[in-house]
């Protein structure tokens, strides 16, 4: 009876109770008697909200206490101790992240026996943790290595591991596992489990022996992960990292037979600096550019370009799709799911693969300008595409897994060859002998060259969707977006909310067809009076969300169109950006993007005259055509939960 | 089951008279304010070894407005040398399990769960026919005996073996399907337990002195023990003694008074408390078994002039090394360093110098693991090593370990 009861409140929930936020019931006004509670911090009175955690209230008062386990994006763990401090009256010292304040408490963050515990704990972290610091990539960019400069722990006080204990896992094309390194604070199990429900990360074994591993031991390649590298970025020290092509793209760079093209996201441009040392939210596009040709890149091009191309190859998609259902009434799969998104598209055919019609057969930008690069570009300059090398720098560590899709060789060869982070990136560009902020500004190559707004804002959440109703708006209504939606600019669409839901009614007038979709349909007058709906979700777990009220024939079984983004906030939070990331600094990456988005001259996609030159030039059929097809499209494998 | 052959056990307490159903059948015929009063007058404390006054764990989940609130019987027996709650489960389960219905009442709780230790799978089958027959007579189900509105019921729930999961918040981890691992407290689990509701976790024996206390009265209860530790207490004996097993003895029997009762000869160390607890030597034999003093939940071990504390320590400490359950860094990693020292020792090439510093780690681990395991696994290593360092060390910088 009771068991029966458990099992089923159980099913609802996630995550275990201990990793979910802490369930404090806060008054919404905070004025009101109770709201608030007045506490002792080092013997200085500081009143804050009832429910704050020690370690905020700390911060908020400009007390600093070292965090490992904490991260701002996860639930509460506890269980690296070394925040903990002194409450007076209690016996114990207390993990600061972990405990909410309720009462009038007297704190004192940095006792002897404080400070002894800290240093301790740091202590029997290194004793565990393999390796040297100089042979680490994360050298210089450790939390363990800070904290123990910090509390200066240098002596390994209890020893050192001199043999490592686990192999190193590197079967992914995009995670490498180096449980050597972990300290298991399982930021990547509340990452895996909590932050994107994907859940292929916990930790197995106790006491000494525990360790975080995957489904019966498996290689990462053989789990369901959905390679969104979101445990990398908050991996505090090398235990987690992307799977490195560098060398061998350095050996390509160095082969003078080899043609080394790079083309580059929207996302890493606008976080690439923070691995200079410059704050988030410094667009760094141009700089690297000429960083990227004195590397010994012979071409730079923008995938922006190809981000442009997705619109209109998948925004037609989207409007046949819509013409079969409401004109021919024909049974076809709505809403459409974008597919710029791998961590997002290998997450749909792991857990929802009965929707794999859904996802648009367009590729990504990264892949579409993969197979134009060793076709049209090759054509066009007489380049054995055998001898192109194509490398992709992209924001992502998914990036990785799909230019390693077997569907990806429309070109008759590897469409791109290697997909390298911006982390990767940075760490090229400085052994180079480069100093990026420093480097003179130059522009992309052509034949492909500039791309519009549209393009870029594709690394924030909602900017697909953005860049798509920007299209569409024009096509179908004939007028301009900016008489729409002032200055182009897509407000509902913006922002970190989880999920955002959009409707653009079309009303009774509509423009003439564009030329460029001539050969498809004959006029809009099928859509008069519809409401077009748009969604858009960042994250798995939202997307989980949307997926779930599909499934059950809810709001958004009615919507048109999709935005899905596997990483919180879209490319700019993606697994292969500058680490650390919080929501403060995804935040400026954001504006970043926006706002180089308005200084452009160019903001819609169809409007990017290269995009033009494309259908004009090589594929005459136009979008969706066959020759599209065979380059621009692709399809998908239904997974499922399990890998035999 | 209902058969069950009693030992001819002798206490005056847990072991007095007390027909079944007793405690059921006061408790429902009073309010709950008047069974709290019993209980605070009682000053009972938590068997299990922490202590917490019950009084106040059962008032604070009855003031709780939640609708769902669940009753815990703490059956988890894992620390070494305990054994009496499996006494208490197999021959006076009327006492435990009319406990749990006396803190259902109280507390207003439909659902009381028996977490039963992995190793005591054996008990289960009769455990379940007793809750049956419970169940026949209206002690248990719907509308217990009559009482319009008071329904209560009790499932049993399989541990599967792992020490830490007698630590309340990691018994609820586990309850729900998860690693037994402890939870930040708090909140505590009278307010945030199980499923997130307001959850009494009582120890097997607590429950046991409920169905005295509530049928007998606080007052009577308090007659026995010392001021700050009411009662009586079931101890689990083992080790060097003729006669080793469960006896029950007021709380503020002497240590030395013990031994005698239960035939212990040439007595060098007892470890009271279990692994988690401190071994004390002969100079503090005179020392009582009570809250204030040698606290204890129940585990005596002792050790006679042949055995060597190096071992028994290293004992002790492999068992902590293991039974961690690896989340917090002082224990998962403090332990095994605490065993390394001894294996150190034992080989003649731990310096004092480490030896004290790896104290001070002990005494880390003590305030900064999450837990109460890790907080109390170095207590056996302190006082091992503060209290026979004559017979570990030689004196000259080696040690006698070997």
């Amino acid at each position: 009876m009771a068991t029966e009861e458990l099992m089923e409140s159980k099913n609802k929930l996630r995550a275990p109770v201990s990793q979910k936020p802490l369930k404090i019931e806060k008054p919404t006004d905070l004025t009101t008697i109770g709201g608030t509670v007045s506490v002792e911090i080092n013997e200085k009175k500081v009143v804050v909200p009832l429910g704050t955690t020690i370690l905020e209230a700390c911060k908020q008062n400009g007390i600093s206490i070292p965090t490992l386990c904490h991260h701002e994006d996860l639930c509460v763990a506890g269980v690296c101790r070394i925040c903990v401090v002194e409450i007076e009256g209690m016996r114990t010292l207390q993990a600061s992240c972990a405990f909410p304040i309720t009462s009038p408490i007297k704190i004192k963050t940095s006792t002897p026996m404080v400070r002894k515990a800290r240093r301790h704990i740091i202590d029997l972290m290194l004793s565990e943790h393999y390796g040297e610091c100089y042979s680490c990539f994360r050298n210089g960019k450790c939390e363990l290595q800070a904290l123990a400069k910090e509390y200066g722990v240098d002596n390994l006080t209890f020893g050192h591991i001199d043999k490592p204990k686990y192999e190193i896992d590197n079967s992914s094309f995009s995670v490498v596992r180096d449980m050597n390194k972990c300290v298991l604070c399982k930021r990547c199990v509340r990452t895996c489990i909590d932050l994107q429900e994907v859940g292929v990360l916990e930790a197995i074994d106790r006491g000494s022996k525990t360790h975080i591993s995957t489904f019966m031991n498996k290689p990462l390649a053989d789990v369901i992960c959905i390679n969104c590298g979101q445990c990398i970025n908050r991996c505090p020290t090398s235990a987690l990292r992307a799977n490195d092509p560098s060398d061998r793209i350095w050996a390509a760079i160095d082969d003078p037979k080899k043609h080394v093209v790079i083309q580059t996201a929207p996302s890493p441009r606008a976080a690439i600096g923070e691995e200079f040392g410059l704050p988030a939210g410094t667009s760094m596009t141009r700089e690297m550019n000429t960083a990227l040709r004195r590397i010994g890149f012979d071409k730079v091009f923008d995938t922006n370009f190809t981000a442009d191309l997705t619109i209109i190859e998948e925004g037609t998609e989207l409007i046949t799709r819509l013409y079969k259902a409401l004109v021919k009434k024909q049974d076809v799969a709505l809403p459409q799911f974008t597919s710029c998104s791998p961590g997002w598209v290998k997450f749909l055919e792991h857990y929802y693969p009965e929707y794999i019609e859904n996802l648009s057969t367009a590729k990504s930008p990264q892949q579409m300008f993969g197979a134009l690069i060793k076709t049209f570009y090759s054509e066009k300059n007489g380049i054995d595409p055998a001898d192109i090398i194509s490398v992709a720098v992209m924001p992502c560590s998914a990036k990785k897994f799909e230019c390693n899709r077997p569907e990806m060789h429309a070109s008759g060869f590897k469409d791109v060859d290697f997909g390298l982070t911006t982390r990767e990136l940075a760490r090229m560009i400085k052994e180079a002998g480069i100093n990026l902020p420093e480097m003179p500004k130059s522009d992309f190559d052509s034949p492909f060259g500039e791309a519009s707004g549209a393009g870029l804002i594709f690394g924030a959440t909602g900017g697909v969707m953005e860049a798509a109703i920007r299209s569409v708006v024009e096509f179908v209504l004939g007028k301009k977006t900016e008489d729409i939606f002032a200055n182009a600019n897509i407000i509902p669409l913006r922002g970190f909310e989880g999920i955002k839901y959009m409707e653009i009614p079309i009303g009774d007038h509509v423009g003439p067809v564009p030329a460029i979709l001539k050969h498809l349909i004959q006029d809009w007058n099928w859509l008069k009076g519809a409401t077009l709906k748009v969604a858009v979700a960042h994250g798995t777990a939202n997307a989980k969300k949307i997926m779930d009220d599909i499934k059950t024939g809810g709001k958004f079984s009615e919507c048109h169109f999709i935005e899905f983004m596997a990483c919180p906030g879209g490319c700019l939070g993606g697994g292969g950006q500058p680490i650390p990331t919080t929501p403060e600094i995804r935040q400026k990456r954001a504006q970043a993007i926006y706002s180089e988005d308005e200084s452009l001259e160019i903001r819609k996609s169809h409007d990017n005259p290269h995009v033009r030159r494309i259908y004009e030039e090589f594929l005459t059929e136009g979008p969706s055509g066959q020759l599209s097809h065979k380059l621009l499209h692709t399809h998908y494998v239904k997974r499922g939960s399990y890998i035999a | 089951m209902m058969n069950q052959e009693k030992k001819d056990r002798k206490g005056t307490v847990l072991f007095s008279k007390y027909a079944r159903g007793e405690a059921i059948k006061k408790a429902l015929s009073q309010t709950r304010e008047d069974i709290l009063f019993e209980l605070r007058e009682s000053k009972l404390k938590g068997r299990g070894g922490a202590g917490f006054p019950t009084a106040t764990k059962w008032t604070i989940v009855a003031a709780a407005t939640s609708k769902t609130k669940y009753v815990i019987c703490n059956a988890d027996e894992g620390e070494p040398g305990t054994f009496k709650d499996r006494v208490l489960l197999l021959e006076y389960p009327e006492l435990v399990l009319d406990g749990m219905v006396v803190a259902g009442y109280t507390i207003g709780a439909e659902n009381g769960i028996i977490y039963l230790r992995g190793e005591y799978e054996y008990m289960k089958k009769s455990l379940e026919d007793y809750l049956h027959e419970m169940r026949k007579d209206k002690l248990l189900g719907r509308e217990i005996l009559n009482k319009t509105n008071f329904n209560f019921d009790i499932t049993i729930r399989m541990g599967s073996g792992a020490y830490v999961c007698g630590e309340e918040t990691a018994l609820i981890e586990s309850l729900e399907g998860n690693r037994g691992e402890a939870r930040n407290r708090p909140p505590y689990p009278v307010s945030t337990g199980l499923l997130g509701a307001p959850t009494v976790v009582n120890n097997v024996e607590t429950l046991a002195s409920i169905s005295h206390i509530v049928t007998k009265g606080g007052l009577w209860f308090k007659k026995y023990g010392t001021d700050k530790s009411t009662g009586s207490k079931l101890f689990s004996v083992s080790g060097d003694c003729e006669k080793p097993g469960v006896y029950e003895l007021p709380w503020g029997t002497r240590i030395s008074e013990m031994l005698e009762i239960v035939g212990a000869k040439n007595t060098k160390a007892v470890q009271v408390g279990g692994a988690s607890g401190t071994c004390i030597p002969k100079s503090g034999f005179n020392r009582i078994l009570a809250y204030e003093d040698a606290a204890t939940g129940g585990s005596i071990m002792i050790f006679n002039e042949s055995r060597n504390m190096l071992h028994v320590l290293k004992n002790f400490m492999e068992f902590f090394v293991e039974e961690s359950c690896g989340q917090c860094t002082p224990c998962r990693i403090g332990n095994v360093k605490l065993l390394e020292g001894i294996e150190l020792l034992e080989q003649g090439k731990c310096t004092f110098s480490y030896l004290n510093q790896l104290k001070e780690l002990g005494k880390t681990m003590q305030i900064a693991s999450k837990c109460g395991l890790g907080q109390s696994s170095p207590n056996s290593f302190i006082s091992i090593l503060d209290n026979f360092k004559e017979e570990i060390f030689d004196g000259n910088g080696g040690t006698y370990g070997k």
